[in-house]
């Protein structure tokens, strides 16, 4: 096996990552042809939750009841089509290999591993690469728009530094062309009676029944009404925990409501440190701002990004005294150029993202408030002409202009980096089952395949990998030894959970305080962005562990919710979110503090290159670079829940790799 | 900035709703107009009042979930953009700004600003899709698609489900995301097998929602964040009227 699935934690043998047997690239087809199958016959009488309705959950949803599943889709918005995977803008990655430009499963798989940092399963991605192939196929006969070259065939472009083109597109809509598959696919099952779709429903907790995962709680958002929902299994498709920052390109609903109620119920939390901040992001113009806006960071294909060389500089275009023209060539600094000749503005996304921050620290940073640096097309325009760069990124340079009133093919774009993604989530195995038995967890709610560092055009690729071709085929084998139907809503458990969901509603709603749940969501977001954002050290993770009691104190004291639990009442939704993201933040903290190395996207001050290390003597990698620590943290950190305030309980799986060999980022 | 606001103020579905006005003092003008919204609603809350309700989610223009009526035009009088892009340079120090939700019988209002676009949702199911099981798909590039059918496809696939259209119309018809939803399957040769059956079951349940007729005002067209044509009208007639044409002759 490649993967001994051993675990090394205070309660060792937990975690039991399920990998099949043999060679890397056999496993996933020796596990079709070996899993076990539901005659269709006895499929229908299994019923099956999916919470989410983005690419994972709807693909998931429309999939499962083609094959004859009953299956109940929840989702938090008024419809299915709006969930945020819609905001996508780059693409889809896929090992086509249609430019010939030498692009194998191997390859994405390779890359991705990489990508990474050598922190995800090595079996788990490559199956992804794997079924990268048959997305595109089923997404195109669905009709998804991608963008074509004039014989028909499909276009493909080179995203995030790869060295391939295997990057599939829609204008900067790919996001939202994929979801609309997805969610026409959805549509079509629920007029066909298989799915059973509650928009405007938010899931309050997660019911089990004799330890396995059996039902769910839910609040009706127009209504207010509590219902219990069971099934035979249920499945998460939440989406990330962004928001935690409250500051994030995620949509202002986005939360991690689901998931921590699945934590809280005994699922396990992995690696929630790994957080992806996004270079390329609009910056914060003021106090009042609720969500950041990201550009694509195809972006850096053309554009060139700097800072003045000189703090007083830009201090003087801070305060509009100068403008980015006034600058000469010689007096600006191009600082990914300078540090990464041969990556040059195409660094990976957390190298960019960090050197921004640096660069800003060092009193470089042009926007108004300090946080931000120039991406300027001039060259790209005086080269390519404006008629060329508006073909590319027409659509991004309206976005820009409609946000922040500035025409960037007059003056440089402002950027600065943000929250976009993150790559932890709930722990699941080979087959994405939670811990939790009867528990599957898809697309970026859970932890599984991109490490502590997700490549560009490759979240869709999860989500829709998950959801068209995993889970429809490792769910049966958990079903097949479940009685569909055995467990009802009748059972105690579901009367118990509803009785704690409803408690909590009464509780918020009597506190009657004097502060909002935003300035909550605010205070803890900031601190968080501050303490475990793009640079973290022991003593700022142990502040953040002190003051996060003391937000949840005051948030439990003094949190102010008019209106009733009876119809609609958004402030109610946000102070249940806003409550399990201040328990979250823990756990977030936990495991940053717990990390004691920089991989991806968790960078501990402590652990960085130093001129004194052998690396950057031998001109190797640069002083300041991510030190990974191989040794002792090639392993999932894995967090079981235990009381608000109290330290998690930390299990590991050891991460084995015996198709790639661990090497050191090199960007130089 | 300081604006006067004139908000539809509605309990829940079956109450009669009123304008309520209120005082929006200090909004920086970099703030979106939702974010204007927020800094009233924030200030509405610690006076303990109930906040105005409005749909919105991911604020940057995709998900369509914003659907703000200001001052009589549904996401502004401004082209090409959703609520949310609205920003707040757009207006003068002073303004009186009118906020209603997207009007229809066949959007019913939710509370406050926000309504009922399950509609849509229904009409995509009688047919607004391509009946391709997972797995059964043929090799992505078996079938080449010229540029020119490509891209008159994805302009109409553009469309992010708001109901704009449907609210500036008034008839409140809901053809101009019927027509896209047509265009964007029926142009496509994936799309070419179900294409009479979507069409006639596009077109039906629309008309079973309650959405009115068009009659050529294009207003419709006007309002669309997306700006998508009012040719895929023209087009959905077209296409209806051929399969309207051959189901009579195949009874």
């Amino acid at each position: 096996m490649a993967y001994d699935g051993s675990t090394t934690g205070s309660l060792a043998g937990t975690l039991e990552s399920s990998i099949p047997d043999g060679p890397l690239a056999d496993k996933w087809t020796n596990f079709k042809s070996t899993a076990k199958l539901i005659n269709p016959a006895n499929k229908r009488k299994y019923t099956i939750i999916v919470v989410g309705s983005g690419l994972a959950g709807g693909s998931a949803a429309a999939t499962l009841s083609e094959l004859g599943y009953q299956v109940k889709c929840f989702c938090y918005q008024d419809s299915p089509r709006r969930a945020h995977s819609i905001a996508a803008q780059g693409g889809i990655n896929a090992a086509k290999n249609y430019q010939n430009d030498g692009d194998s499963v191997w390859r994405l798989f390779y890359d991705t591993i990489k990508g990474g940092d050598f922190r995800s399963r090595e079996a788990n991605v490559h199956r992804l690469a794997e079924v990268s192939v048959n997305i595109i196929d089923q997404c195109v006969a669905q009709g998804v728009p991608f963008a074509r070259e004039y014989g028909g065939l499909l276009d493909n472009r080179s995203f995030g530094g790869a060295q391939v083109s295997r990057t599939f597109y829609a204008r900067g809509q790919t996001g939202q062309q994929l979801l609309i598959g997805a969610y026409q696919a959805l549509e079509k099952e629920i007029a066909k009676g298989g799915v059973t779709m509650y928009p405007r429903t938010e899931m309050l907790d997660l019911v089990k029944v004799d330890g396995h995962a059996k039902g769910i709680i839910t609040r009706d958002l127009r209504t207010g009404e509590i219902e219990s929902h069971a099934a035979d299994c249920v499945i998460l498709a939440t989406g990330g925990y962004g928001n935690v920052f409250f500051l994030s390109t995620n949509a202002m609903g986005c939360n991690v409501m689901a998931a921590f109620r699945a934590h809280k119920r005994g699922a396990y939390m992995a690696n929630p440190c790994y957080t992806q901040i996004h270079p390329t992001c609009i910056p914060v113009s003021g106090d009042y701002q609720s969500k950041l806006t990201l550009m694509s960071e195809s972006l850096r294909n053309d554009g060139r990004i700097w800072a003045p060389k000189d703090a007083e500089v830009a201090k003087k275009i801070r305060e509009g005294e100068l403008t980015a023209k006034d600058v000469a060539e010689e007096d600006r600094d191009y600082y990914l150029e300078r540090k990464y000749p041969s990556f040059g503005n195409l660094a990976p996304r957390d190298i960019s993202s960090r050197s921004a921050k640096e660069v800003c620290d060092e009193g470089r940073g042009v926007a108004k408030t300090g946080l931000g640096v120039f991406l300027d097309f001039s060259d790209a325009i005086a080269r390519l002409g404006e008629d060329t760069i508006r073909a590319r990124y027409g659509n991004l340079f309206q976005m820009y202009e409609k946000i922040t009133g500035d025409n960037p093919y007059k003056t440089p774009m402002m950027i600065y980096p943000a929250v976009h993604y993150t790559m932890g989530g709930l722990w699941v195995d080979y087959n994405l089952q939670s811990n939790v038995k009867g528990l599957h967890v898809l697309g970026e709610a859970n932890f599984s395949d991109h490490g502590a560092n997700r490549l560009g055009a490759s979240a869709l690729m999860q989500g829709l990998a998950d959801g068209y071709f995993v889970i429809p085929a490792t769910l049966p084998d958990y079903l097949v030894d479940q009685t569909p139907g055995a467990v009802t809503v009748d059972a105690p458990e579901f009367a118990e959970a509803e009785a704690q969901v409803k408690e909590r509603i009464e509780k918020l709603l009597s506190i009657k305080g004097t502060k909002t749940v935003d300035s909550f969501h605010r205070e803890l977001g900031l601190l968080i962005w501050d303490k475990c954002g793009m640079a973290r050290t022991r003593e700022g993770l142990e502040e953040a562990l002190k003051r996060i009691p003391e937000i949840r104190k005051d948030f439990w004291e003094n949190v102010k919710i008019p209106g009733t639990a009876d119809g609609v009442n958004m402030e109610l939704e946000k102070a249940g979110r806003v409550a399990d993201f201040i328990d979250f933040a823990e756990v977030l903290c936990h495991d940053a503090l717990n990390r004691e190395e920089s991989c991806g996207g968790h960078f501990r001050e402590e652990y960085q290159f130093t001129k004194d290390d052998e690396a950057v003597q031998s001109g190797f990698t640069n002083e300041g670079e991510a030190k990974r620590r191989d040794d002792e943290f090639a392993y999932v950190a894995a967090w079981e829940y235990t009381e608000p305030g109290e330290e998690p309980i930390l299990h590991k799986e050891k991460l084995v790799f015996e198709n790639v060999k661990l090497s050191v980022r090199s960007y130089k | 900035m300081n604006l006067t606001l004139k908000v539809w103020r509605q309990a829940h579905a079956n109450d009669t709703g009123s304008i309520q006005t209120y005082d929006a003092k200090d909004i920086p003008e970099e703030a979106s107009f939702l974010e204007m919204l927020d800094i009233v609603n924030e200030r509405i809350i610690l006076d303990g009042h109930d906040p105005i309700h409005f749909d919105h989610d991911c604020r940057e223009g995709i998900c369509g979930m914003c659907s703000l009526t200001i001052n009589g035009v549904p996401h502004s009088k401004e082209k090409g953009i959703t609520t949310c892009q609205v920003h707040m340079r757009k207006f003068r120090d002073g303004d009186t700004i009118w906020i209603e939700p997207f009007r229809a019988k066949a959007f019913p209002i939710v509370k406050d600003l926000m309504v009922d676009r399950s509609a849509f949702d229904r009409i995509i199911a009688a047919g607004g899709y391509i009946d391709v099981r997972t797995g059964s798909a043929p090799d992505a590039n078996a079938v080449p698609i010229g540029k020119h059918d490509a891209d008159a496809s994805f302009d109409s696939a553009a469309c992010i489900g708001c109901g704009a259209c449907v609210a500036a119309c008034k008839n409140a018809s809901a053809m101009l995301f019927v027509g896209a939803k047509a265009n964007h399957l029926n142009r496509l040769p994936q799309g070419h097998p179900e294409k009479d059956k979507r069409t006639l079951a596009l077109v039906r349940q629309m008309d079973a929602e309650g959405f009115g007729n068009c009659t050529n005002q294009y207003e419709c067209e006007a309002v669309c964040p997306k700006e998508i044509s009012a040719d895929v009208i023209a087009k959905l007639n077209r296409d209806y009227t051929a399969a309207a044409a051959r189901e009579a002759v195949a009874d």
